[in-house]
């Protein structure tokens, strides 16, 4: 906590409180029947992508997975372009063509979230080692669940990292579910990151609850890897707010699981209390970015509500640069 | 300067001008170098039927040996495709696609699209197809019709070595992924090409050899049986028009319709399996566009509704040849 300026606290509990606003309001405005498609959200889960992107800048890549509103907001995409987007309208951060699991901002270094389980960790290996070739220090996060972990694409990738000493942090978001399936079922070992050991790089379980824990280890392995040291595979253990999508009833969830998580361990309350009582921050402070994050998603609404949506003739343009 | 070289040190020159020309232009893939991890030579193999053998030795680590991973390696070059480089991947045979085509299908492919138009991802997939080495079922197929159903790649099937310099360099320097089918058998196939760069554009057929009496469209290999099936029928009075795409994907549909237009029939040679393929696309492109321009049936001559048998007189009765295609030109003259 101590390295972080005040400037940075707020700065971390501002992007945390828009990550919630917007999954809370599309999970509201989702019901009503406007929103196409389907929508995944990353509520509960906030400090994971905060902490990590706190110590990335817009030359550092990351990849992201179906359940991505999270990590495009922490890396700096858009929050208009992004709620317009997944309306469909053509405002939006992919002209509406890509939608709720696709929005990618490459300028910002977000590579796009992704349908597919377990494809984003070889393309961050490649974006790492883009930034190698170019002599940048860049790095590549591929953030993927506890589901995606078992997906051969992660393993491959672990595997490759390390073969070409990439600098690539593989951030699993243990959630406790891969949609409807306990985590218990489907990794035998007590972490994630104890997998990290059969690819001979470290690896970090921390309480993805906790922001102070997820930034202060993923600046360990992003300094390590900035630095020429390799991969690193760290565990953020976490909760899923909502269903796997929305319209899921969770029946497969214990009976107040949610709100007891809701209650007791509930990253941005977690956060709020112990930068409050540490004296470093006011309530005062807080609440007024609760106003201006408030406005804001209020702000994306509308303007997405409003916008045009695309026409026929972008039906077939941007297949290809040229055919 | 042309001078007479191999098919297989064809693709080698394309790559390694292009690597001394951009510095984005890597390569990757098995044993692409060869030798890593040993005590003996580094630059062993070059693929492993050697065809970017020596780059190792001119470029060093900008040719890269990759783990048996091909998701995570082809993955890995959409990724570095999409900041900032040329990667030029080897998938060694394209019979392994169903282990990392979602790499390609719903990545590399989709990423412009899906992205609002806010990317390029320049990368060149090389891989090795077709039958004739009684490689059996797993390392004999040809299955670049799969790669021309989806939108977002573009598909490549060059079928001499002056073909396969200019389209690679053509392949390099798009913006777009690119499939890039070398076809194994012709490796070995020496013919002229300039010692100079040179490029291709895509979606421009090659008219291999010009006739009036019946139009035969052929792909990859089978481009070179139908010129000997041409050759045959021309001493019996017969003019054959033989036309080489070389890219499926965008695909010369003009030269198509035109030739048939002028001869009235249409003989389609495709080395891959009937159903769903460019011997069916072409044929129904024909039936569409120039249906009253036909005056007999459409004749397809392909592989049958097999997998690549392995015994040699299995494979070689598989394998589409110039008597084959022969018949198929008499029965509809």
């Amino acid at each position: 906590m101590s390295e972080l300026k005040k400037e940075d606290l707020l700065k971390a509990y501002r992007i945390m409180k828009e990550i919630r606003e917007f999954e809370e309001r599309l999970h509201v405005e989702f019901a009503t029947g406007k929103i196409p498609g389907f929508v995944h959200l990353y509520a509960g889960e906030e400090a994971v992508a905060t902490g990590v992107c706190m110590h990335l800048t817009d030359q550092d890549r990351i990849s992201s997975t179906h359940r991505g509103h999270g990590h495009c907001i922490a890396k700096g995409v858009d929050i208009i372009g992004m709620m317009a987007e997944i309306y469909g309208k053509k405002t939006g951060t992919c002209c509406g063509k890509g939608g709720s699991m696709h929005i990618a901002d490459l300028e910002k270094g977000m590579l796009g979230a992704n349908g597919i389980v377990g494809a984003g960790p070889p393309l961050v290996c490649g974006a790492a080692l883009a930034s190698k070739f170019k002599g940048t220090d860049g790095v590549g996060v591929a953030f993927f669940g506890d589901g995606a972990s078992n997906q051969g694409t992660v393993l491959e990738s672990m595997n490759l990292a390390n073969v070409w000493n990439l600098p690539v942090i593989f951030l699993a978001e243990n959630n406790g579910y891969a949609e409807s399936t306990g985590v218990k079922y489907n990794v035998p070992t007590p972490n994630i990151a104890d997998r990290a050991a059969g690819f001979g790089m470290p690896g970090v379980t921390v309480d993805g609850n906790d922001f102070f824990a997820v930034y202060e280890a993923a600046g360990v392995a992003i300094r390590r890897a900035r630095e020429g040291g390799g991969p690193t595979l760290l565990e953020c253990k976490t909760n899923r707010f909502f269903g796997h999508f929305e319209g899921d009833a969770m029946t497969y969830k214990a009976p107040g699981e949610v709100k007891r998580q809701r209650e007791e361990n509930d990253c941005l309350k977690i956060f709020s209390a112990k930068v409050i009582s540490a004296g470093l921050v006011t309530a005062a402070e807080l609440e007024a970015i609760d106003k201006e994050v408030a406005a804001l998603i209020n702000e994306a609404v509308a303007k997405a509500v409003a916008a045009p949506k695309p026409t026929e003739a972008d039906l077939l343009t941007d297949v290809y640069v040229s055919y | 300067m042309s001078r007479k070289i191999s098919y297989k040190d064809a693709i080698n020159e394309a790559l390694s001008q292009e690597m001394e020309r951009d510095k984005s232009v890597i390569v990757m893939g098995l044993d692409n170098a060869g030798g890593r991890g040993t005590e003996g030579e580094k630059d062993a193999w070059g693929g492993v039927l050697g065809v970017t053998k020596g780059l190792y030795g001119k470029y060093g680590d900008r040719v890269m040996d990759t783990p048996i991973s091909e998701a995570a390696y082809i993955g890995s070059a959409v990724g570095a495709a999409a900041c900032g480089m040329r990667p030029v991947v080897e998938m060694m045979f394209v019979d392994f696609l169903g282990v990392c085509f979602d790499q390609m299908m719903n990545q590399a492919a989709k990423f412009r699209y899906m992205f609002g138009g806010k990317s390029v991802t320049p990368v060149v997939m090389r891989t090795m197809y077709g039958g004739g080495f009684r490689a059996a079922a797993q390392h004999s197929q040809v299955l670049y019709s799969i790669l021309a159903h989806i939108p977002g790649l573009k598909v490549v099937v060059p079928s001499t070595p002056y073909d396969a310099k200019g389209l690679l360099i053509e392949c390099i320097r798009d913006n777009d992924p690119v499939i890039f089918l070398e076809h194994k058998a012709l490796y070995g196939m020496k013919g002229e090409v300039p010692e100079e760069s040179y490029t291709i554009p895509f979606g421009q057929a090659n008219i291999v050899r010009e006739g009036k009496d019946l139009t035969i469209v052929a792909l990859g290999r089978m481009v070179h049986m139908a010129s000997q099936a041409a050759a045959s029928l021309a001493k019996t009075g017969v003019e054959v028009e033989v036309i080489d795409p070389r890219t499926i994907s965008p695909i010369d549909w003009a030269t198509i319709l035109k030739s048939v237009e002028k001869t009235g029939k249409l003989v389609v040679v495709d080395e891959a399996n009937p159903r769903c393929s460019m011997a069916t696309d072409i044929s129904a492109k024909v039936v569409q566009e120039a249906f009253k321009a036909l005056t007999a049936p459409i004749k397809m001559v392909t592989a049958p509704h097999t997998p690549p048998p392995f015994s040699d007189v299995l494979e070689d009765l598989y394998i589409p040849n110039a008597a084959k295609i022969e018949a198929a030109v008499r029965s509809i003259l």
